[in-house]
C-alpha cells in the first residue's frame, strides 16, 4: 500500500480525569474515503480540534504527506493542504457566497497582503471561485449573502471552499447535517467524486451515506478507536454491534 | 449610481464647498470649523481600518493622534530654536517631513502595542489599548522636555511647498487633500484582497485560520496602518491648534475618535466625516448655547447607541450591503 | 532612604491598593456575571464623593457622608442599569464602551451643574485625624490605616457574600450559565440590577474615603478607573481575587517605583537627571507590569472560566 497522506499515531488527549482521546490512530490513504463514527460523546470533536490544530494534543503524533504538524498553528496546517468544514459556521457569513470560494482561493494563492487591487476585478479570483461554487452546484446563489444561504447550501459552499484550497486531505465534518434526503443523495454522489482530488476522513451521523460512501470505517468509543476495517468488516463487528449500533439481537 | 455614492459626494463636495463661501464671506472662523472637520474625519477613517473593518476596538488611538501632534511639535520646535536632536537632526519646518516622521513613529509605536494587545481580544483589547495610551499620555506629562503638562506651542505653522499654508483656506485645502487621499487609501484597502481577508478574521477568526491566512498578521497590519492614517491627522491638528499637549494622548479623545465613527455609522467610508461635521457643528451650536454642551452629546450619543446604530449615513442612506 | 520612610511608602502603595480594589471589585464583578464592560464606574466613584464631601458639610458627620455615599452610588447604579446599562448586555463591547462613554459625559457635566466648577473638600473625621507611631519609629497616618482596614474588610465580605450566602450562589451560577439560573426561577433581572448597585456602592465608598484625601472634583474618577482597568488586566477579568491581588500589585509597585526609581537612578546619573528619568519612568512602570504580564499570561494571572 502506499503512504497514507493524513497519518494519527497515538494520540491522547485528556481534559482533567477525562480521556477524550486515548491512543488513537488512524490512517487516511490517497483515493479513499475513510469514515469516523461513534456515539455522541465518543470524542469526535475533540479527535477533529487536534488535527486540525485548534485544540494541542497531550501527545501523539499528527503528519500530513510524511511531514509532522502536530505542533504546527491551524493557518500553517491549513496552508500545508488540510481542507477543513465547518458543521455550522460560515467563512464570513456577510461576504456573498462568491466572496467567501474567493477567499479561499486568495488563501490558497497565499497572497492576501495586496492592498490595492479591488479583488471584485480580480478575474483569477473571481473566474476560478465561479467554477468551484458551479460545481457543487450553487452558481445560481452566487450573489447571495453566506449567512442568508439555507442549510444544505452553506455545506455546499463549505465544500466549494475546501476545493479552492490546495487540498491534499479532507476533513468533512458531518457535510450531510440538516440536508434533506435529496440533499444528501446529491452530496453523496458529489463526495464520491470529491475523493479523485484527494483523501477525505469523513465525520459522519448519517448512517446509510456512510455505509454508501465509506472505504473504510474507524468506530470511536470513549476516546478509543475499537474497530476499524471495511464496511463489512464493521457492520459484522460484534463489539461495535453492541457499543454503537444498540443492537442486542 | 448606489444612494450612498451620491450621498458620500455631496458630503465631500459639501465640506469643500463652505470653505470657499466662508472665504467670500469673510467668516474665517467657519474655515477652522471646516479644518477641523477634514483632521478629525481623517483621525477616524484611521481608526475605521482597525475598529469598522478589523473589528478592533481600540480605545487607545489617541496615542497615536497625539504622537503625530508631537511629532509636528517637537520637529518644528528644534526648527525654531537651532537646537539638535538626536544624530543632530535640527528638526524641520516641512510638513512633508513631519507626516512622513509622524508616519514612521506611530507605525512603530503601533506595532509595539499592536503585538502585545493582539494576543488578546474583546474587552481585553479594548482596556489594554486603553492602557498603553494612558501611559503615553503620562509619559509626555512627566517628561518636562516638551512641555511636560503645558504642552508645546508652535511658533509659525509648518510649510507645505508652494503654498501659504498661514492662510486660512490654503490650510483648509491641504487637510482636505490628504483626508481624500486617506478615504481613498481606506476605500482601496477595503476592496482589496488584503481587506477580504481583514473583514473576514473579523466575522469568523477560527474560519479564517482554517482556510490558510493567519489572522494575526492581518490584524496587526491593519493595526499599524491605521495609526499611521491617525498620525498624520494629529501633525495637521497640531499645526491647525500651533499648539500640542497631552490632551491629544488623552482617553477622552480616544473615546471621540470612536464616537465620530458610530455617530456617521460604522462600516461606512465616509461615516467619520459625516460624524466629525456632526461632531464639530455640535459642538459649535451647543457650544454657543451652553458650557454644558457635552451634557447633551452624552445624550445623543447613548440615543444613537440605544436606538439609531447607522448613524447618520445609516438614517440617510439605509443599511449596509456587502459585495 | 531610611527605613521607615520606605514602610511609609509600602503602606501608601497598599492604601492605594485597597482603593483600586474597591473599584476593580465592582468592575470585575459586574464583567463577570453581565459580561458588561462600564466606563461610568469612575462616574459611580465620583457620585460617591460629592455625595459624601455634602452631606458632611451639610449635617457636619463624615460618617453620615459616607452613608450617603453608599447610598447614593448604589442608587445611581441601580437607576442607570435599569435606564441604560440593561439594554446592552446583549449588545457587543462596542457598543458597551460607547453608551457608558456617553453616561460620562452626562455625569460629570450633570455634576458641574449641580455642583460648580469648584472642587469640594471634605475633612477627616476627628475620631481618625492624627498618626499612630509604626515599629521602626514610623508614624503614620490613622485615616490612611482605617482606609486599608476598611479595604480588607470588604474584601473579606465579598468574599463571605460570593462563598456562603444564596445571593452569592445566584451571582457564582449568574456568571456559568445564565439560562441555567433563569430556568431555576431566579429573578435574572433583580439578581443583575443588584450585583450592578453593589458594585456602585463598593465605588462610591473609594470615592468618599478618597474625598478626604484629595480634593473633590468633576473627572476624580476617571485616573482611578483606568488603573482599575489596569488592575483588572493583570488580576483576570472576572476574578475578586484576581481584582484583590492585581489592587496590591499596582498599589504597591506605583508607589514604590516613583519613591524608588529616582533614587535607583541616582547611583548612575547626577541627580537631575535621575529625577526626571526616574519619575518618568515611574509614571509609566504599572503599563510596562501590564505588558511584561499580559506577555507571559495574555488572560490575566488568575482567568475566570470562560
Amino acid at each position: 500500500m502506499a503512504d497514507p497522506i493524513l497519518s494519527i499515531r497515538d494520540l491522547h488527549k485528556s481534559f482533567g480525569a477525562l480521556k477524550a482521546t486515548d491512543g488513537v490512530s488512524i490512517d487516511l490513504y490517497p483515493g479513499e474515503i475513510h469514515a469516523l463514527i461513534g456515539p455522541n460523546g465518543a470524542g469526535k470533536s475533540t479527535l477533529i480540534h487536534q488535527i486540525c490544530g485548534t485544540l494541542r494534543q497531550n501527545s501523539g503524533k499528527i503528519s500530513l504527506v510524511g511531514r509532522d504538524i502536530s505542533h504546527l498553528p491551524v493557518a500553517e496546517r491549513a496552508r500545508l493542504g488540510l481542507g477543513r468544514t465547518f458543521q455550522i459556521s460560515s467563512l464570513a457569513g456577510e461576504f456573498s457566497a462568491l466572496r467567501n470560494v474567493m477567499l479561499a482561493v486568495q488563501a490558497g494563492q497565499g497572497s492576501s497582503f495586496r492592498f490595492f487591487k479591488p479583488v471584485m476585478q480580480d478575474a483569477s479570483l473571481r473566474d476560478e471561485a465561479m467554477a468551484k461554487l458551479e460545481r457543487v452546484g450553487l452558481g445560481g446563489r452566487a450573489d447571495v449573502p453566506a449567512s442568508e444561504l439555507s442549510h444544505g447550501e452553506k455545506r455546499q459552499l463549505e465544500i466549494a471552499i475546501a476545493l479552492a484550497l490546495n487540498v491534499k486531505a479532507f476533513l468533512l465534518d458531518e457535510p450531510m447535517a440538516g440536508m434533506g434526503p435529496e440533499g444528501s443523495k446529491v452530496l453523496t454522489g458529489f463526495l464520491h467524486s470529491l475523493r479523485q482530488e484527494a483523501p477525505i476522513l469523513l465525520v459522519e451521523h448519517d448512517m446509510d451515506a456512510v455505509f454508501a460512501l465509506a472505504d473504510r470505517i474507524s468506530v470511536l468509543v470513549y476516546g478509543r478507536v475499537i474497530a476499524s476495517g471495511t464496511v463489512a468488516e464493521i457492520r459484522n463487528d460484534p463489539a461495535v454491534r453492541q457499543a454503537y449500533l444498540g443492537d442486542h439481537a | 449610481m448606489k444612494r450612498e455614492t451620491i450621498i458620500n459626494l455631496v458630503l465631500a463636495a459639501l465640506l469643500l464647498a463652505v470653505p470657499f463661501i466662508a472665504q467670500a464671506m469673510g467668516q474665517t472662523f467657519t474655515i477652522t470649523l471646516a479644518t477641523r472637520i477634514a483632521i478629525l474625519a481623517l483621525a477616524a477613517t484611521g481608526l475605521n481600518i482597525a475598529l469598522g473593518l478589523g473589528g478592533l476596538v481600540s480605545f487607545g488611538h489617541a496615542a497615536f493622534f497625539g504622537v503625530g501632534g508631537y511629532v509636528a511639535g517637537i520637529l518644528s520646535a528644534h526648527a525654531f530654536s537651532g537646537e539638535p536632536m538626536v544624530l543632530g537632526f535640527e528638526g524641520t519646518r516641512q510638513m512633508l517631513i513631519v507626516w512622513l516622521v509622524a508616519i514612521t513613529a506611530a507605525g512603530l509605536l503601533g506595532l509595539l502595542i499592536g503585538v502585545i494587545s493582539l494576543r488578546t481580544s474583546g474587552v481585553y483589547f479594548i482596556m489594554i489599548t486603553l492602557a498603553f495610551a494612558q501611559m503615553v499620555y503620562y509619559f509626555a506629562i512627566s517628561w518636562p522636555a516638551y512641555g511636560g503638562e503645558d504642552g508645546l506651542s508652535i511658533a509659525v505653522r509648518n510649510q507645505f511647498p508652494g503654498v501659504n499654508s498661514m492662510r486660512p483656506l490654503n490650510f483648509f485645502l491641504i487637510c482636505y487633500g490628504v483626508l481624500i487621499v486617506g478615504l481613498v487609501l481606506s476605500a482601496l484597502i477595503k476592496a482589496s484582497r488584503f481587506g477580504a481577508a481583514l473583514q473576514a478574521v473579523r466575522q469568523n477568526e477560527v474560519r479564517v485560520a482554517s482556510i490558510g491566512i493567519s489572522p494575526m498578521p492581518i490584524r496587526l497590519t491593519a493595526f499599524v496602518i491605521s495609526a499611521m492614517l491617525t498620525a498624520v491627522a494629529g501633525a495637521l491638528f497640531a499645526d491647525l491648534n500651533r499648539f500640542v499637549s497631552p490632551s491629544m494622548l488623552s482617553w477622552h479623545m480616544s473615546g471621540e475618535l470612536i464616537v465620530l465613527i458610530i455617530l456617521g455609522g460604522t462600516g461606512r467610508l465616509m461615516g467619520p466625516v459625516a460624524g466629525a461635521a456632526l461632531y464639530v457643528i455640535l459642538e459649535y451650536l451647543l457650544g454657543g448655547l451652553t458650557e454644558r454642551w457635552q451634557f447633551f452629546l452624552g445624550l445623543i450619543l447613548l440615543g444613537t447607541v440605544l436606538f439609531a446604530r447607522g448613524g447618520v449615513i445609516g438614517l440617510l442612506a439605509g443599511k449596509v450591503r456587502h459585495g | 532612604m531610611t527605613f521607615a520612610l520606605a514602610i511609609e511608602q509600602l503602606l501608601n502603595g497598599v492604601q492605594l491598593g485597597v482603593m483600586l480594589f474597591l473599584m476593580a471589585a465592582g468592575l470585575t464583578l459586574i464583567f463577570g456575571v453581565m459580561g458588561l464592560i462600564n466606563l461610568a464606574h469612575g462616574s459611580l466613584y465620583m457620585v460617591g464623593a460629592f455625595a459624601c464631601a455634602s452631606v458632611a458639610a451639610w449635617t457636619g458627620s463624615f460618617w453620615l457622608g459616607v452613608i450617603a455615599s453608599l447610598a447614593a452610588a448604589a442608587a445611581a447604579g441601580a437607576i442607570i442599569e435599569i435606564t441604560v446599562i440593561r439594554r446592552l448586555y446583549d449588545r457587543d463591547h462596542l457598543d458597551q464602551v460607547l453608551a457608558t462613554f456617553a453616561l460620562i459625559l452626562i455625569f460629570s457635566e450633570g455634576t458641574r451643574w449641580l455642583f460648580g466648577s469648584f472642587p469640594l473638600y471634605l475633612d477627616i473625621p476627628a475620631a481618625l485625624q492624627g498618626a499612630m507611631e509604626l515599629p521602626g519609629g514610623a508614624q503614620y497616618p490613622v485615616y490612611r490605616l482605617a482606609i486599608i482596614v476598611t479595604g480588607a474588610l470588604v474584601a473579606l465580605g465579598l468574599y463571605l457574600l460570593i462563598s456562603k450566602t444564596r445571593l452569592g450562589m445566584r451571582i457564582r451560577a449568574g456568571e456559568s450559565d445564565r439560562e441555567m439560573i433563569a430556568a431555576l426561577g431566579v429573578d435574572i433581572r433583580t439578581l443583575y440590577t443588584l450585583v450592578f448597585a453593589l458594585g456602585a456602592a463598593l465605588a462610591g465608598l473609594a470615592g468618599a474615603m478618597v474625598g478626604a484625601l484629595q480634593s473633590v472634583q468633576v473627572g476624580m474618577g476617571e485616573p482611578v478607573l483606568i488603573l482599575a482597568f489596569v488592575v483588572i488586566i493583570i488580576g483576570g477579568i472576572g476574578s475578586i481575587k484576581g481584582a484583590l491581588i492585581g489592587a496590591l500589585l499596582v498599589g504597591v509597585v506605583d508607589t514604590m517605583g516613583r519613591f524608588l526609581l529616582p533614587q535607583v537612578f541616582a547611583l548612575v546619573v547626577p541627580p537631575a537627571q535621575a529625577g526626571l528619568i526616574g519619575g518618568s519612568l515611574a509614571s509609566m512602570l504599572i503599563y510596562i507590569l501590564m505588558a511584561i504580564i499580559l506577555a507571559v499570561k495574555p488572560r490575566g494571572l488568575f482567568p475566570a472560566q470562560a
